[in-house]
């Protein structure tokens, strides 16, 4: 087991470096940096500019020198400091402005995960075991729309109803009292009183699916010798279900999690732009508009970071589920 | 047979022999037909999907309207109800559209004109067009008799232009990211698949785990880092271009881990072994027998990923960073309902959605039965 979970994190660490390479790398893509912008405007605001000047702030901003360099200078603060780099937008320290929405975002994607899972997970052994009735038509029905509509118009569907039905278009994560305040567990408990809409709204594709894979699996078991063998023993229906088949099928549900994850982040970020969210994607979005790279390049790492823990924490736990695993 | 009891049991009719002996010496995919078509919903998807291409091939012809025609007058537009039957004659009509304007905001408020009937009828004469900047014609295949009459069957935009024709014409589009982007990531990903399969040990190993790197990075947010890095002014075409490959770059992983899978399986079965003994060589051996035995699989798969790819462009269109305009697609349309007050005015600006989820609900359709069909063998 200590050899599997060695193995499983030094993928997990380079993953994570691959990917801040490549978030760095993508960030800098772009022709010119945020000295041309700065001068752009200035010129347009009519001001002389001595050429000196854009060369000094380059040097002031480090952009005169190779990318590789940068890169080791912005990885080398992460790690010693757990300084993010300037925002140059908002002209202020790009770790505290990430910090600030990462919470937010953290909580709705674990109960976005959460909520996927409790309804998912009932409603599959439920169709599995009432094949063809009408809630497992059901089920059917929500994995496909859950599939084909893209959570940014199930937003905007939402988005209208609520507007039709209190006259006002707006989803917050925050009573207004709290909206200011520092994180507290007051706060907590209000985000969780109010996230739920967003978070069903990032979930539905997560719930269709996992629906249908649940459904499957436990298909796949009730099928096989030993539960019949149970019931022979005389084992109640609903204990002999529980006990057994929907332990196996649970199996590759834990697994899922490695795309849930990605898929739910995903869906933060496109939900949170269009309800305008005060969590990660939002921000991200607007970083990435105006080319506040220190601030973009830091939301990629770490919500891409997360995912990895995440992926990382159910590969674990699979393995300890399931000894097959970790053995082979 | 199960059901009878031993003594009952007889030989089966005739033409159910025949059935059974046709069966055994089917081909693979005649057998993948016969599983494909007992699919009724994979059968319903793909005329859908062939409506839907066939639609985005020849839009010139089927939308009343070219995709730039716009008319200030008819700004936000409300969809105008289609009659068919007048007074119990075959005479297709709607009606007119009348406005009020509002005093204090100037606002104008439309409603249906009951006073003004605008015929319309199929193959009408209307705007020239070249389909595909080839074919020229002149006939829509349905339109306002008068070409200059008002005829907006879903609503017109901001600028007074008609939502069908639009619809119509930004299938072209988001119908062939789908597929120019599922071709790229094809090519990658059977690259990148068969050589992880067939090399095995280090490589394979080195393989698996850049793809999984590549799972767990969240796509979203890279493929909108990497869709904003394309400066604005880019001519529509490389914008395209750009946007087709980033959705691949993303998407390869699913199709490397089919073709790896169905190498490493196929490599132990009699057939290979027996095609190897015989003195094969290797690319006769990977393309003569390998490949057929599962090009189904990688056409499921295929399909399986077109609705993805579709999904993603409207949604980074939606944001602003995909496509833009003046190109017409589905995600470029959406973006006029991103303002919530827009949409509660004008809800019929978020129909695309609609082309977006029936279309993407009879790919996935089709992909399923397709994938079910893939492996006739299996039961």
């Amino acid at each position: 087991m200590w050899k599997f979970m060695l193995r499983r994190l030094s993928y997990a660490v380079v993953a994570i470096f691959v990917i801040s390479l490549v978030s760095f790398a993508v960030i800098q893509l772009p022709p010119g940096d945020y000295v041309t912008d700065m001068i752009n405007r200035m010129r347009l605001a009519g001001g002389k500019l001595d050429p000196e000047f854009e060369q000094r702030m380059r040097e002031v901003y480090g952009f005169d020198q190779p990318m590789i360099v940068q890169y080791a200078k912005w990885m080398s603060n992460i790690l010693t400091r757990g300084e993010f780099g300037y925002s140059f937008v908002y002209k202020r320290d790009a770790g505290e402005m990430i910090m600030e929405r990462l919470p937010t975002t953290a909580v709705m994607v674990l109960g976005a995960v959460m909520l996927t899972w409790s309804i998912a997970l009932p409603l599959g052994v439920y169709a599995a075991v009432h094949k063809y009735s009408i809630l497992d038509y059901g089920a059917g029905f929500i994995g496909f729309f859950g599939l084909a509509v893209p959570s940014f118009i199930l937003a905007i569907i939402v988005l209208y109803f609520t507007y039709r039905a209190f006259g006002r278009a707006t989803i917050g994560l925050f009573s207004p009292e709290y909206v200011d305040a520092p994180w507290s567990l007051a706060k907590l408990l209000d985000l969780l009183r109010n996230m739920w809409v967003p978070a069903l709204l990032a979930a539905v594709t997560g719930i269709g699916a996992l629906t249908q894979t649940m459904r499957a699996n436990l298909l796949d078991e009730l099928n096989k010798p030993y539960v019949n063998t149970a019931r022979a023993k005389g084992l109640s229906e609903s204990r002999l279900l529980w006990k057994y088949p929907v332990r196996h099928a649970l199996n590759p549900f834990v697994s899922t999690i490695g795309w849930l994850l990605p898929a739910l982040v995903a869906g933060d970020v496109i939900i949170s732009i269009v309800l305008n969210l005060p969590t990660a994607g939002s921000m991200l979005y607007a970083a990435l508009l105006q080319q506040d790279q220190y601030v973009a390049a830091g939301f990629i790492l770490l919500l891409s970071t997360l995912t990895v823990i995440g992926t990382l924490i159910s590969d674990l736990l699979l393995a300890w589920l399931d000894p097959r695993i970790r053995l082979s | 047979m199960a059901t009878l009891a031993p003594g009952l049991e007889t030989t089966p009719p005739a033409e159910v022999q025949e059935a059974q002996r046709s069966a055994e010496v089917a081909s693979q995919w005649k057998l993948m037909w016969w599983k494909f078509r007992k699919d009724k919903l994979a059968v319903v998807g793909s005329v859908v999907v062939l409506f839907f291409y066939t639609m985005a091939a020849f839009a010139e012809f089927f939308a009343p309207k070219s995709p730039e025609f716009f008319n200030p007058q008819y700004v936000f537009a409300p969809p105008q109800p289609v009659y068919f039957f007048l007074d119990g004659r075959w005479d297709p009509f709607v009606y007119g559209l009348k406005f009020e304007r509002d005093p204090v905001s100037l606002k104008k408020t439309w409603s249906i004109d009951y006073n003004t009937r605008i015929p319309w009828g199929f193959f009408v004469k209307g705007e020239p067009y070249k389909i595909l900047g080839l074919i020229p014609g002149d006939t829509h295949l349905f339109g306002p008799k008068n070409p200059k009459d008002p005829f907006y069957l879903l609503g017109a935009d901001k600028s007074g232009r008609d939502m069908l024709s639009r619809i119509i014409h930004a299938a072209r589009i988001s119908l062939t990211v789908g597929l120019v982007g599922v071709f790229l990531s094809l090519i990658i990903g059977v690259t990148i698949g068969g050589i992880s399969g067939l090399l095995g040990g280090v490589v394979d190993v080195v393989i698996q785990r850049i793809i999984e790197i590549v799972n767990s990075v969240p796509s979203l947010p890279l493929m909108m880092a990497l869709a904003a890095v394309v400066p604005p002014g880019t001519p529509p075409v490389q914008v395209y271009v750009v946007i087709t490959i980033i959705l691949a770059l993303l998407s390869w992983t699913g199709m490397a881990r089919v073709v790896r899978g169905r190498f490493l399986a196929l490599r132990e079965e009699d057939f290979i072994l027996a095609a190897r003994l015989d003195g094969a060589s290797r690319s006769r051996l990977i393309f003569r027998h390998m490949v057929p035995s599962f090009l189904s699989h990688i056409i499921a798969s295929i399909t399986i990923s077109i609705p993805y790819m579709i999904l993603s462009e409207t949604g980074l269109s939606f944001l602003g960073i995909g496509l833009r305009p003046p190109v017409v697609s589905w995600g470029v349309m959406l973006r006029d309902s991103q303002q919530i007050a827009t949409v509660v005015n004008y809800p019929w600006l978020l129909l695309p959605a609609a082309a977006v989820v029936i279309f993407v609900l009879a790919m996935n359709f089709l992909g399923n039965g397709l994938r079910d069909a893939a492996d006739p063998y299996a039961n």
